[in-house]
């Protein structure tokens, strides 16, 4: 069965401004996500995980290297993918209920069915008697809820995640991963979940893949989650099997963490 | 509190009226200052009482109601023709950066020339109707909102461009769902300067040349040498232009309902 994403020695480089040297975001990076897993990738800051995503996408093309989506070659944007970006990503002059049923529209599904398939989503993200406040009306968590169901009308195949969280508070972010756990365990899709944060990585994921420090960032490390689900991310991170991967993670990690704050450091002082 | 300044507004509206009135009425202050020629002041500055007095009867009488039909024609024609043109100019520019690259240069020397110097040619165009003056509007609306709209579009979030590329829209699609609302929240936002541009149009093109409207009236009597009553027509103009403001200020509220004005807080 061919995998739902696969990323072939995929090399990004990017030309650099005003005659500065090309800069290589991303080199020979191999990687595939099965159908129906979920994937995080974390890697330290600065390390060009957001490219990768953008290229799963198909809103970058690689300098090199191919991505196939369920075997076939990506071309142009990847139409079986849901997006969701770390900024705010919402139309704010569409209420709640225009952002969400934003993709049936660009779709040509009849107005009152999209307003009632919106109205059921956002019932299921817990927004219900939300759907005519405007973005600036609603906290951030509520934002980020908007943006999951304006995805998920959509029933992609495939959910490209890219830190979507990291702007919420602790409690409202661990609220959302068990509503995405939740939501993600009804219907499985193949998810990418990019982010900094080794334990959200651990708590969500069936498989967790480690990058190196930039520039040329690639993978170092696969680590297998086999923890049991449903999981409920808050209990989860006590349990000593939790500490035993962490810590092994950790271990693969804290090199290239090092590496990359230092580069970071150096790139300020220069 | 909001009752207490607007009954102290009134106060100073009516004060300054009152020392208008004595400044300038022969029979008041005036005769102190002037011995020998009373009527001098009120020559010109004119009265109040006597300014109150054509507006009046332009009123009562009814004549005034052709002259503002024709003004508010000519500003809402300026205005319209103005705003779409420079909506469908910004958009284009905005998204084509080999046509904003050409362009740049006219559109730079087109702003910075006065352009009430083209009212005599516009009257050679158009004649001495409404249409010279609704051309001159046009000139002056255009680039408001024309440079308004421009930066609107290079203005778009990327990632909201970006996510709905991902959600499915095309480019047609684009245009209509992104780049349109973002252009014209920035038009609304120029709206009171634009339709104030649009007014200054139409009663400097009436003043210059034409058979009615309020600009026509004030010039009038400007060759008369009937001070009163082009004060008379400055506060049909100023009274005129404040109701327009109002309706503009309505209309926006309306229209940018999604914008998020300070200190809102959620009802629930």
């Amino acid at each position: 069965m061919p995998r739902a994403v696969a990323f072939e020695a995929v090399t990004c480089t990017f030309a650099g401004k005003d005659g500065a040297a090309p800069y290589t975001a991303v080199r020979d990076v191999s990687l595939g996500i099965d159908e129906g897993e979920f994937v995080s990738v974390v890697g330290p800051t600065g390390c060009g995980k957001s490219t990768l995503l953008n290229v799963a996408a198909g809103l970058l093309k690689p300098s090199a290297g191919t991505l196939s989506i369920f075997g076939e070659p990506l071309s142009g944007i990847n139409r079986r993918a849901g997006y969701m970006f770390q900024a705010e990503a919402l139309m704010p002059w569409r209420d709640a209920l225009g952002n969400v049923t934003a993709g049936l529209q660009f779709r040509g599904v009849d107005g009152r069915e999209a307003a009632e398939r919106g109205r059921e989503w956002l019932a299921r993200v817990g927004l219900e008697g939300f759907a005519d406040r405007y973005p600036h009306q609603l906290s951030g968590g509520m934002r980020k809820r908007v943006s999951l169901a304006q995805i998920l009308i959509l029933d992609p195949q495939i959910l490209l995640m890219d830190e979507p969280f990291s702007a919420l508070d602790v409690q409202t972010r661990q609220l959302m991963e068990n509503e995405l756990l939740d939501l993600w365990s009804a219907d499985r899709k193949s998810v990418i979940f990019i982010t900094h944060d080794l334990e959200e990585a651990i708590s969500l994921s069936d498989r967790v893949v480690v990058l190196s420090a930039g520039p040329a960032t690639h993978p170092i490390g696969e680590f297998p989650i086999d923890l049991a689900r449903p999981r409920d991310v808050a209990e989860i991170r006590l349990r000593p099997e939790f500490i035993g991967i962490h810590d092994r993670i950790w271990h693969s990690m804290k090199e290239e963490v090092l590496k990359g704050y230092a580069q970071t450091r150096n790139r300020t002082a220069a | 509190m909001k009752g207490r300044i607007r009954l102290a507004q009134l106060g100073l509206l009516v004060a300054i009226f009152a020392t208008w009135q004595l400044a300038t009425d022969p029979e008041l202050i005036p005769p102190f200052v002037w011995a020998d020629n009373p009527n001098r002041a009120a020559f010109f500055f004119g009265e109040p009482a006597k300014i109150f007095r054509v507006v009046w009867e332009w009123f009562a009488g009814g004549t005034i109601y052709r002259h503002l039909w024709v003004t508010l024609q000519e500003t809402a024609l300026a205005f319209v023709i103005g705003a779409v043109l420079g909506l469908a100019m910004g958009l284009w520019l905005g998204l084509s950066p080999a046509a904003s690259a050409l362009f740049d240069p006219y559109i730079t020397a087109m702003n910075a020339m006065p352009r009430v110097v083209l009212a005599p040619i516009f009257m050679v165009w158009f004649g001495l109707g409404i249409w010279s003056k609704v051309a001159l509007g046009v000139t002056l609306v255009f680039f408001i909102v024309f440079f308004n709209v421009y930066q609107g579009v290079k203005e778009v979030s990327p990632v909201v461009l970006n996510n709905t590329v991902m959600l499915g829209a095309g480019r047609g699609q684009l245009l209509r769902f992104v780049y349109l609302p973002s252009a014209t929240s920035w038009l609304f936002s120029s709206l009171h300067t634009a339709v104030g541009m649009a007014f200054v149009g139409a009663v400097v093109g009436e003043y210059l040349g034409s058979a009615s409207g309020v600009g026509y009236l004030i010039q009038q009597a400007e060759g008369a040498f009937d001070i009163n009553t082009v004060f008379a027509g400055i506060l049909v103009l100023t009274a005129f232009a404040l109701v327009v403001d109002f309706v503009v200020s309505r209309v926006e509220r309306r229209l940018l309902v999604w914008r998020p004005t300070h200190g809102e807080t959620l009802e629930l």
